[in-house]
This record gives structure tokens, sequence and C-alpha cells, in this order.
């Protein structure tokens, strides 16, 4: 089992984090890697297990199934069922949390997956430093330009 | 009753040098400016759980307090009071610290759940949250750091009155999807009587794949940037302007192309100001298509209780917007789809009757629902459906070409409209918005069918603005329900 960890701080409170990331079909709206999404079967982005049908920007097709939604704890966890990077078993966690002193929040996403011998560090790389790390940078100009 | 108390806070050291500080329970008198003494008691470690430390605060309070949990695994520790000067009943707190990994500093979150006497829940609840925690973080910080402090990243204004860098769509050469191309690009102050938008969503139009196409040359010339509409925020605004500021939020339609674009120019009156329920992909994705089913309504179509209305593309961006509010006029309303998908979403908007047709023909069924046939059809099909929807039309009906999407509609004589007394509409949203009084005026009654379910909100798709050329393949392969937006 491969685990990633990636956290960042976000100047902006986690209501406001949250009102940009908490849709699970609006990816393209914040992270940078991503080109479009859709919801499959027409359900609510919030429904959990609705499937987001997104691609990426090198043109990679991902679907992924919503496990978890929390409004109150601003979480979001979701599994992969399809996509071209290898990883078996792969459970992802995105959350905020407030940080008291000042209007900022604390971001970690998470995911732990499994991987062909040898790939790990390739997939570390390319999940922890491109996908997590990546959306975390777009939030954070988004937010210091304010 | 428990009262749960919760402060947390960065501090820009590496969480090995923070929790070094931390784990160590006898360290406060050494960091912590409102501890006088600290010792651990019988002689113990002060990493070893159980053990007791003995405070003595400057304002001489005496508090004992024992480690629960010492783990160095997730950075973690807890305690409790076990005897205390300070009337804090039942006091539990937690200490947690998590890495910022892009940056090496430390996430701190100090908890603690705890019972007062009655009347002194506010006053001890303070004093141990600023008193103990937000000190604790100063004191720690100051310790740590010698003077060295966060600062807040720069919140510099926006450059005002100079080229602002923005992206945007263009089409070099007229063809398919694959024409469009995001450059990157400057747009100028804006000139008098115009506004700086910087857009974050932008709506997709089927007219945008006609002036791809280059059937409309005299309104997309080469190279040129399509797009009708987008929503966000004010940036500046040039002479003249008045009713909207910098840091509004707005949407606007523009009679002429240039929306696929991080940052644009408009003119001022083809700009209305959101309310704060209407988020900018929702404006982006419905301003265009809510003010033209509100004139085909209330204008062209002059819809009545009773009317019959056959809508093509029924579950499509303008399509479910005119079957829900048709039926909430009183209107009867059929609708074509091309799949069962989009029959279930179209029945979801009020849509009485649903035609699946993956081939234009539609007539006989219409006729059989509604006698002989409908009173107003919005077309957005064109040329294959021509005969088709002259078929479908009653006496005296009103067939509005909306949109051509499989091919340019071969010309409608007089002589062949006259065997219905029919009427034939060519219509352009623009004109029905000539100043933006009358633009405003339609978008408020948009969202306030949104605001009071007259109608739902579609699904929006979303796709980046450098992957226009994908949103286009997506509207043209009329697999896509609602409506889409690239966000910038």
């Amino acid at each position: 089992m491969i685990r990633i960890y990636v956290s960042s701080v976000i100047e902006a409170s986690a209501d406001t984090v949250w009102s940009r990331i908490r849709d699970f079909n609006g990816l393209p709206s914040w992270h940078p890697a991503i080109a479009d999404s859709r919801i499959e079967n027409q359900q609510p982005s919030d429904r959990v297990g609705c499937v987001r049908h997104f691609h990426t920007h090198d043109g990679g097709m991902i679907r992924e199934r919503l496990l978890a939604l929390s409004d109150f704890d601003f979480t979001c966890t979701y599994e992969i069922l399809e996509s071209p990077m290898g990883v078996d078993h792969y459970v992802a966690t995105l959350k905020l949390t407030p940080v008291t002193d000042g209007g900022r929040c604390f971001a970690e996403w998470s995911a732990e997956f499994e991987c062909a011998e040898g790939r790990e560090r390739e997939l570390v790389d390319l999940i922890g430093g491109g996908v997590f790390q990546g959306g975390f940078d777009a939030l954070k100009r988004h937010f210091s330009r304010r | 009753m428990l009262q749960k108390l919760v402060r947390s806070t960065i501090i820009d050291a590496p969480i090995e040098r923070v929790w070094a500080v931390l784990r160590d329970f006898n360290s406060h008198d050494q960091w912590h400016t409102v501890i006088k003494e600290s010792r651990i008691e019988a002689g113990q470690s002060s990493t070893q759980v159980g053990c007791v430390r003995a405070f003595t605060l400057q304002d001489g309070s005496f508090i004992r307090e024992q480690l629960l949990t010492l783990d160095d695994a997730q950075y973690k520790s807890t305690y409790c009071i076990v005897e205390s000067t300070v009337p804090l009943q039942r006091y539990v707190a937690t200490v947690t610290l998590k890495p910022v990994t892009d940056g090496r500093r430390t996430f701190w979150h100090w908890e603690s759940t705890f019972a007062t006497p009655p009347g002194r829940e506010r006053e001890l609840r303070d004093m141990v949250a600023q008193g103990v925690y937000e000190a604790g973080f100063e004191n720690l910080r100051r310790h740590l750091m010698q003077g060295g402090d966060l600062r807040a990243p720069g919140t510099a204004p926006m450059p005002r009155a100079l080229p602002q860098s923005c992206r945007r769509v263009v089409v070099s050469g007229y063809g398919g999807p694959e024409v469009l191309a995001v450059q990157d690009g400057e747009v100028q102050a804006p000139g008098p009587g115009e506004v700086r938008i910087r857009q974050r969503a932008i709506g997709v139009n089927f007219f945008d794949v006609y002036l791809r196409r280059g059937w409309i040359p005299e309104m997309l010339a080469l190279p040129g940037t399509p797009g009708m509409e987008a929503a966000g925020t004010v940036l500046d605004v040039g002479e003249g302007v008045t009713g909207v500021m910098p840091g509004d939020r707005v949407a606007c339609m523009t009679a002429a192309p240039g929306a696929y674009a991080s940052v644009r120019n408009v003119p001022a009156d083809q700009v209305v100001r959101l309310p704060a329920a209407v988020d900018d992909d929702v404006a982006a994705a419905l301003l265009l298509k809510g003010v033209t089913a509100d004139y085909l309504l209330r204008d062209l179509g002059r819809v009545q209780p009773g009317a019959r209305w056959l809508v093509h593309a029924a579950a499509g961006g303008v399509g479910l917007l005119l079957c829900a509010w048709a039926r909430h006029l009183g209107a009867r309303v059929v609708g074509t789809v091309s799949s069962e998908d989009k029959a279930r979403l179209a029945r979801e908007h009020g849509c009485e009757h649903v035609i699946v047709t993956p081939n234009y023909r539609f007539a006989a069924e219409v006729r059989q629902h509604f006698g002989d046939g409908a009173d107003v059809i919005v077309d957005g099909l064109g040329d294959a459906a021509r005969r088709e929807n002259f078929e479908a039309l009653a006496p005296c009906g009103h067939w509005i070409s909306l949109g051509q999407a499989s091919g340019a509609l071969q010309a409608v004589s007089p002589d062949w409209l006259v065997q219905k007394s029919a009427t034939f509409s060519r219509p352009v949203a623009f004109a029905y918005v000539p100043t933006r009084a009358k633009l405003a005026e339609r978008a408020e009654r948009v969202w306030g069918a949104l605001a009071n379910g007259t109608l739902k909100l579609p699904p929006i798709e979303r796709h980046s603005l450098e992957a226009a050329a994908r949103a286009h393949e997506r509207l043209e392969s009329r697999r896509t329900t609602g409506a889409l937006v690239l966000v910038a």
C-alpha cells in the first residue's frame, strides 16, 4: 500500500475555499490539470455514489466515484474507477481544517493505493506533485490575488 | 456542561523542530510566558506517559497536569488537569501537529473540553483560549524564530489602467473543433464606455460553433475569438461608465463575439450585475439561454395558457429552460431529443411529452399528441428537419428558427407558408436587449425564476479554456445535456 500526503496553507477561510472545491464536478474550474468534467447519469454532483468523468489536459480519461462528502468537516473522499495511471484500490481524501488565527485554512490531500512494483516513485511524483500540489498551488494563486 | 475549545495556527518552522519543544511535557516555563515554573513530579522523565507536571503561573495559580498520550508518529500529546486553583473541571486537552508539506511549516491544532462553575463559562474560556493557547502560539513562535513571524502574502491591488495579460481562444482558420487554440495576449485598459472584466466562466453556445465553422464570416473575421457570454468580476471601467464598479460581480452578453478569454473589454450596456445567489458558472451558463427563453415566451411566442409548443433539443440549454418556463406559464410542451437519457431530463424539467428521435422524424407524433399540430415551434435543428417542422405546424402556427444545427435552412418561401397561414421568425437575441435596462430586466426574471424554483438549474458541464475544442466536440456530438461552460 502506497500512501501520499500533501498539505498546504491557503490564505482564505475554510468556508471560502470549500465553496470553490466542494463541487465534485468542478475540477476544471480550479485545478489546472483538468480539462473537462461531467457527472454520469445526470446525478447531482453532491450525491454520494455519483461518478465524475473527466479528462486531463494531456488527454487522459479518469472516472472517480464520490465515497463521502461532509460540509461539516470540509472533507471529500473518492475512489478511482478507471484511469490511465495504473493504480489499484485508490482512495483519496481532500480535507480542509480552519486555522483559527487569521482567515486561512490548512488543506490536506492524501491517497492510498497499490501499483506495480517499481512504479511507486513515479506515481508518488505524479499524484503528489502534479495532481495534489498542483491543485493546492492553483488555490494559493487564486486566493492570494484577491 | 462541557465546552469545547479549538485554537490553531501555522508556525513557520519544520514540524520536527516544533514537536521537539512541545513533546517535552516540562518545557513550558522556557517559552510560555504565562508559566513561571514547571517541574515533573516524582523524578520521572517528561516523556513518560502518566507523569505529572506541576505548574506555577505568573499570577500565582497552581496547576497539576498529567500526560495521557504521547504519540511521536502522529505528533500528538494529550493531557488532563488533575488539580488546579483555577476552576477548570474535567479538563482534557490535545495538541496535534501536522506538517505543511509545501513549505516546511507546521499546522498546530490545540483543543480541549472542560466544564466550569456556572456563570464563569465565558471568562474561563477566554482565559484558556487567549491567555494559554493564543499566547502560547505567539510565545513559541518568538521562542523558535526569535522575532521572525508569518507574513501574509502580498495583497497588492490589481494594476489599474494598464494592459492586463490574458489567455484567449483564437480561431485562425475556419473548421472543426481542432481550430480552437489558446494564445496568450493582452487586454488594453477599457476605453470610454467599456468595462474590463476578469472572466471566470464563459458560456458555450451552438452559435459559437457556427462562427468557428465560418458560416458567419462577417461576425468572426480571422483571427478571431468566439463566445457571446461570460461572467466574472469587473477589474476597471472606462470613462463615462456608470452603474458598475471595480469588484462588482457581473455577467455580459455581447453582440460581438470574443468571450472565450480570461480578461475582456465589453461595452458597459451589455453588462449586468449579478445577485450574490447566482454563481459565475451559473450566470455564464444561463444568461444568453435564459434571455432567449424569456423573449421567446414573452415577446415573440406570446405564450398563452393552453398554447401548444414544440421545443426541439428539449434537453439542451435553451430547451430545458423553455420546457419548465412554458409549462409554468400554462402552455403544453412537446419536446424532441435524441436519446432516452435526455428524454428523462426533459420530463424532469416539465416537458409533458417527449419524442425520442435520432433522425428528425417527429411530425406525425406531434400531430397525434396536439391534434392538428403545434402553435409554436422553437427550431434549432435547421435544414434536416425543414419539412417535418412544416408538417408539425398547426394552422396559423408560428415557426421560430432559432438555430440550424443540422445545416443552414433553405429559403422558406411565402408561398409555402401561406398553405398554413403560418408565421416564420428568424430572431437574434441581441435585438431583444437593446439597452442595459432591458438586459437587466430580462436577466432579473431569469434569476428570479431560478430562485423561486420555476426554473431548475440544468446540469452544467465544465471545461477549462484550454479544452474549448473538447467542449465544442461534446456540444456537436449531441451527447450533452444542459449547459456547457469554459472556466478561465
